[in-house]
Order: C-alpha cells, then sequence, then structure tokens
C-alpha cells in the first residue's frame, strides 16, 4: 500500500479444464518465487485461498465454456480485466472435452449420470474467444511453461513475447532430432501443429498428436493426402489423427469432417 | 590452421586426386582408429558418422567403433531407413540427414546478454575462441561444396559472421568420395560431386576387399599431411586407385536424377506467375523442413528475452525460413502470405537469385531435401515441370 506502482495484480481462472495448465504455474518452482516478486498473485485458487478484490491486471483463464452459467461468468472476468490471456487447448480451441460437438451431447447425459434433469450443459463445448475479446492465446495441453514465462516478462517488459506460430518441425529440426515421419514412418502431426512443446514426442521417437493446434496456414489435406497413399490409413483413423485435443480448431475440425464424411459415403 | 582471411580451411596441395599413385596412401579401419586418437590429443572435436535414432547421423565420435560399419541408407522421397549391409563398409552411406551446418552455424546461439543491474551495464558476448577445433570426417564431395557456398554468405563480404567464422576456420576436413549415390542424389548435374575437388585436408576412397574396407587417401593441405604421416601408411597400389576411381565415376554414372542448370536464372525469372506454382503449393506443408536440412539455407532469426524482472536482455539467434510468416513480416502483416509464395521464395532463391546474390548456386545436389520433405515434394521434379509449361506456353 502507498506504492507509486503497485505491482501488477494477477488472476487464474478455472473453467472446463483438468487443471494441468494450472499445474504448470505451479510447476515453474524455481521462478515461482521470481513471479510472485514481480506481480502480486489476487486470484489463484488452485495455489491459494486467498482472494484480492479486481480489477486484475492480466487474467490467465483455462478451459473452455460448457454450461450456461460458466457463460455468463467469462464476461465478468472480461470486465475484470485489462488483459485477459487463454492459456492452454482448452480455452483456446474447446479441448478434448470438444469431442462432444461432434455428437448428440443429450444421448451422453441420459447414459451417464441416473438424475439427467439435474445436469444444465450446454451442446458444445466451446474457447473463450467465442464468447469475449482474448488479447493473447497460449497453445499447448498442457503449455509450456516456459512459454508462459516469456509471456508475462513480456507483459511485465512491455515488450513483445517471442511465441512461434510456425510448424513444429521448425522446433524438431533445430533439436537435431530424427524425423520420424520419414525415418521411422510415423504419422507426425508436426508439419501442420504449432511449435512450442519443444518437439517433446519425436524427441522421443514419437510422432506429435498436435497439442499445441494448428499452425498457421495448415496444409492438412495434403499431409493426409500422403498418410492415406503411404501409410495406407483409413479414413476412419484419419479422422481420429485431426480429432484430438484441438478438435475443434477451424482447421483440425475442417479436416476431421471432411474425412468424416467420405467414410458415410 | 588457415589465415584469417582465408575462406578455405587449409592451403590445397594436391586438390585433385590424378597425381602420381605413389602419393595415394592406404589406411585400414584401425588405422581410421588412431586417426580419430590423434585428432582427440590435439583437442579436435572429432565428429563423424554414427547410427543414432535409425539414422546414419553426423554426431561426436571417440572410435572408429561408432562408424556405421556394416549400414547404409535406403532413400527415396519423402522415405529414409537403414538397412544392414553384407560387408563392414563404414562409409557406404550417401548424404547424412543433416550437414556441417549444424556445427558451422548452430541452430541456436545467445549473441549477447547484458546485466542492467550493474552501473553501466555492457553487452557480454560468449568467447568463442576457447571452444574446440572441430574435425569432420566423412563428409562428401556436395557438403564440401555447401560449405563453399556458405563460406561466400558468412565470410565473403564485408560483414564476417563471427560465430560461423571461429568454427570454420578451426576446422578440419577429411572426407570420403562417393563410392554409390543414392536415388536423390543429383551432385554430378550440379557439378559438385561425387569426386573430390579440393576442400578438404584429407580424402579418401573406401575400398572393399574380402568383405573388410580399407581407404585409399590422398592429402590436400599440408596439416592433412602431417598427420597422415603421423599414421606412417603405405602407399596404396595402383590397382587399388584405378579400382576407386572407377567406383566414383560409376558412382556419378548411375545418378538418376538430374538438375538442367542452363538458363536456370531466366528460367526462374520468366516464370514468377507459372500455375506449377500453384500446384505445388497443393502440397506444400510450408513446414520448413527442407531449408531446415538443405546445407546451404543460412536464415535466422533474431530473438531479444529479458527475465521477469528486466533487469538481464539477452539477444538470440535460431534457425528461421522464409516458410514462417514471422519471416518475412513487417508492418501490416507478412509480404509472402500465401503457401505458393513461399514455396516460390525457397526455389527462386536457391536457385537463381543466389546466382546474382554469391556468384553461385544456392543448391549442390544434396537431395536431403527430397528426402526429408514429409510430403515427398522433389525441386529437381519441379524445375523440369517449369521447364515443360514455359516451353508449352
Ligand atoms: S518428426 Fe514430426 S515434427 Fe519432427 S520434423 Fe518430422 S514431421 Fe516435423
Ligand atoms: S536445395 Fe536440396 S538438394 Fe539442393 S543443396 Fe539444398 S537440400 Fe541439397
Ligand atoms: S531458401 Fe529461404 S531459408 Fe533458404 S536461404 Fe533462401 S530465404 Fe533463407
Ligand atoms: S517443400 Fe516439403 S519440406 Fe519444404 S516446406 Fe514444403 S512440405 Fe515442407
Amino acid at each position: 500500500m502507498g506504492r507509486k506502482h503497485p505491482k501488477p495484480k494477477l488472476a487464474v481462472w478455472k473453467f472446463a479444464s483438468c487443471d494441468g495448465c494450472q499445474l504448470s504455474i505451479l510447476d515453474c518452482e524455481d521462478e515461482l518465487l521470481d513471479i510472485a516478486g514481480a506481480v502480486e498473485i489476487a486470484y489463484f485458487p488452485e495455489a491459494t485461498r486467498a482472494v484480492v478484490k479486481g480489477p486484475y491486471d492480466i487474467s490467465l483463464v483455462e478451459g473452455s465454456v460448457t454450461t450456461p452459467h460458466d457463460a455468463e461468468r467469462i464476461h465478468k472476468i472480461r470486465r475484470a480485466s485489462t488483459v485477459l490471456i487463454t492459456i492452454g487447448a482448452c480455452a483456446t480451441t474447446g479441448g478434448i472435452q470438444a469431442l462432444r460437438n461432434f455428437t448428440e451431447v443429450a444421448d451422453y447425459v441420459r447414459a451417464v449420470y441416473p438424475t439427467p434433469q439435474y445436469i444444465e450443459t450446454l451442446s458444445k463445448s466451446t474457447p473463450i474467444t467465442d464468447h469475449v475479446f482474448v488479447d493473447f492465446e497460449l497453445r499447448g495441453c498442457p503449455i509450456n511453461k516456459l512459454l508462459l514465462l516469456e509471456l508475462i516478462s513480456a507483459y511485465l517488459n512491455g515488450r513483445k513475447p517471442v511465441v512461434p506460430e510456425y510448424a513444429l518441425c521448425l522446433e524438431c529440426k533445430r533439436l537435431g532430432n530424427t524425423c520420424v515421419m520419414v525415418a521411422h514412418g510415423a504419422p507426425c502431426m508436426g508439419p501442420v501443429t504449432q511449435a512450442g512443446c519443444g518437439a517433446l514426442c519425436p524427441s522421443y521417437n514419437r510422432p506429435c498428436y498436435g497439442c499445441f493446434g494448428p499452425k498457421r496456414t495448415p496444409n492438412t489435406g495434403s499431409l493426409a493426402e500422403w498418410w492415406r497413399h503411404h501409410r495406407d490409413m483409413s479414413e476412419e483413423e484419419l479422422v481420429r489423427a485431426f480429432r484430438g485435443f484441438n478438435a475443434w480448431s477451424e482447421a483440425f475440425r475442417r479436416a476431421s469432417e471432411a474425412h468424416e464424411q467420405t467414410t458415410m459415403k | 590452421m588457415a589465415d584469417a582471411s582465408d575462406s578455405q580451411s587449409n592451403p590445397p596441395v594436391d586438390p585433385a586426386p590424378s597425381g602420381p599413385d605413389g602419393e595415394r596412401k592406404l589406411l585400414r579401419l584401425p588405422d581410421l582408429d588412431r586417426l580419430i586418437g590423434l585428432l582427440r590429443a590435439r583437442g579436435f572435436r572429432v565428429i563423424g558418422p554414427t547410427v543414432r535414432d535409425a539414422t546414419i547421423m553426423l554426431g561426436d565420435i571417440e572410435s572408429a567403433a561408432q562408424l556405421p560399419s556394416g549400414w547404409a541408407e535406403r532413400v527415396e522421397a519423402g522415405f529414409y531407413r537403414v538397412e544392414r549391409r553384407d560387408d563392414a563398409a563404414c562409409f557406404a552411406h550417401r548424404t547424412s540427414p543433416e550437414s556441417a551446418k549444424r556445427h558451422l552455424f548452430p541452430p541456436a546461439q545467445k549473441l549477447w546478454r547484458a546485466d542492467g543491474s550493474e552501473d553501466h551495464p555492457q553487452p557480454v558476448v560468449e568467447d568463442r575462441s576457447t571452444a574446440p577445433r572441430l574435425a569432420f570426417l566423412g563428409l562428401h564431395a556436395c557438403d564440401l561444396a555447401a560449405i563453399a557456398v556458405q563460406d561466400k554468405v558468412f565470410m565473403g563480404g564485408a560483414y564476417v559472421d563471427h560465430v560461423y567464422a571461429t568454427h570454420r576456420r578451426g576446422a578440419l576436413i577429411i572426407a570420403v568420395q562417393c563410392t554409390s549415390s543414392a536415388p536423390t542424389c543429383f551432385c554430378d548435374s550440379m557439378g559438385t560431386g561425387p569426386h573430390l575437388d579440393g576442400g578438404c585436408d584429407l580424402g579418401m576412397t573406401e575400398l572393399i576387399e574380402g568383405g573388410e574396407p580399407v581407404y585409399v587417401v590422398h592429402t590436400g593441405s599440408e596439416e592433412g599431411a602431417q598427420l597422415l604421416a603421423g599414421l606412417a601408411p603405405p602407399p596404396a597400389s595402383h590397382a587399388q586407385v584405378v579400382a576407386a576411381e572407377q567406383l566414383v565415376a560409376e558412382a556419378a554414372a548411375h545418378q538418376k536424377r538430374r538438375m538442367q542448370t542452363e538458363g536456370i536464372k531466366d528460367l526462374f525469372y520468366q516464370n514468377y506467375e507459372n500455375p506449377r506454382w500453384e500446384e505445388v503449393a497443393r502440397r506444400c506443408l510450408t513446414c520448413a523442413n527442407c531449408t531446415m536440412v538443405c546445407p546451404t539455407c543460412f536464415c535466422a532469426n533474431i530473438e531479444d528475452g529479458t527475465d521477469l524482472s528486466g533487469r538481464l536482455a539477452e539477444r538470440r539467434r535460431r534457425w528461421d525460413s522464409c516458410y514462417t510468416l514471422d519471416f518475412s513480416y513487417i508492418h501490416g502483416g507478412s509480404v509472402r502470405y500465401s503457401p505458393m509464395s513461399r514455396y516460390r521464395q525457397w526455389l527462386t532463391h536457391k536457385l537463381a537469385t543466389w546466382i546474382d546474390q554469391f556468384g553461385t548456386s544456392g543448391c549442390v545436389g544434396c537431395g536431403r531435401c527430397i528426402v526429408w520433405c514429409p510430403v515427398g515434394i522433389d525441386l529437381t521434379e519441379e524445375v523440369a515441370a517449369l521447364r515443360m509449361s514455359a516451353r508449352a506456353s
């Protein structure tokens, strides 16, 4: 109190999600004290019960909107925040729970819950940007904590964050990995997926699953065509390849729907 | 070590392997092991081919036992597999997934850092002069041609890139002549191989005698000659020298892919709007793999960073590519938004504007971009198609 420049207030909000991205923040063990020194952690129930009232300088939002209540709550958060950053695949593209968007959610509710009338849920899981203006979308399932630190550092120092938008392949090649697609024949999503994870899966000789969502100008059609001809992948397998944690992102949704239509022919 | 203004690693003594037979020496595998030991004793970091993650990759090696004895690769567009051979050849492979580029022009480097908590913050540049000298074992003719191209890029003009120059001036190169060609090689038509033509300290050709490898060796520099003398090798026989040259000539003759380079600049400059560009762009993923593996591509991005407090600042350089949108971002957006314009930029730069810029082609015919393109796009096919459609129109 009484300081001329109080520390910026940071809040962390949760919507429909697994908490993995929030855990990535707590996973910044070495840097957590620095973060606490640079910003005032005003609202972060996952970490602390102390609550400081808004407005907030930075709001980090995890999770997608799946209930009518959440659809209202996100507007209140937006009004109370100067900068709103979504963290993770759920908040940015709807998450794995957006698989419901391709089906009838009411059928599941009836099948799973003994008293379905108590369940109030929306038919679709949607990203935050469908509801309010978002200043920055940090991708990943979960996010890369180093990129989150970079984003907060950039905000605090008034500079442009260094967060890549290009294909994972650049990151993979810089690391000197063997390309699992060319050398092992694995169906790697790297060429259509945004970098940022540090090429985790290819570094362990696994194909990329697309956790960071589509890169800019992704050519999903050409990649699928190659898989069909050179790996004998069926249309069903192609649908599944694009229907992961970022199934509801525009590029992956169009790709999976195109292959689904072919299966129905 | 070469003098600082010299762009070649060492003064050539006997660049063309056509001197009298007596100058060719013969090494066996145990000699190669001694050679590696000798280099390491002199403080070199030895980088040679080794089997890693189901590829024959350039990496740090400490003994000849790490060489890919009995292995080679089978490649096609977008396809690579290692395979067993029925002999103990150590250099039967052709281009490796990566070239010397990774070591001379590292994919990520800190350029400087500054600490603002000091009274007079000064940028601190890392001292590279203490880094060990690099000894490359088993580079091919196309690799040397690519190094010569990057020498022009990084050391040829008024502004010398110090990161590259430090690694390059200290480098020692023991090259091998290819005794077979991969289906993706087209160095013969680019005039860059498989025959070694200078640019190395020692040059070797591998022969298989009774299932075991022997090496016909020629020297290319004083330092190479000294190194070889340390092994006191016997001379190679006339028959061995002839056999070696024969294999290299056959490797050239058997190349399946070719690039017709005649009038290639005009071909590109007159075909900016050729519909073929749209066709290839429908397949291209703009994933940048071709530029990453290309031994001559030299693009990088400069990134500035701070810590949370803003007291520590640092500037980094990382490999980048004309396939990324950030790379051509100016105020208002990227100047090459369409994938078509990005594929066109890559090929036009490699094969045409490079000639205006550096007086040489940006392609040495190694075929890496063909092998490591995830969807097998082949530049020789694109150039041929461009020629066809230019003729038709
Ligand atoms: S392994 Fe995947 S991410 Fe890495 S270069 Fe190959 S396709 Fe790209
Ligand atoms: S353009 Fe392709 S073939 Fe030519 S040097 Fe580069 S990677 Fe090799
Ligand atoms: S082709 Fe692209 S990445 Fe390669 S040097 Fe030219 S502009 Fe750079
Ligand atoms: S040509 Fe191939 S490797 Fe190069 S960007 Fe296009 S898809 Fe990727």
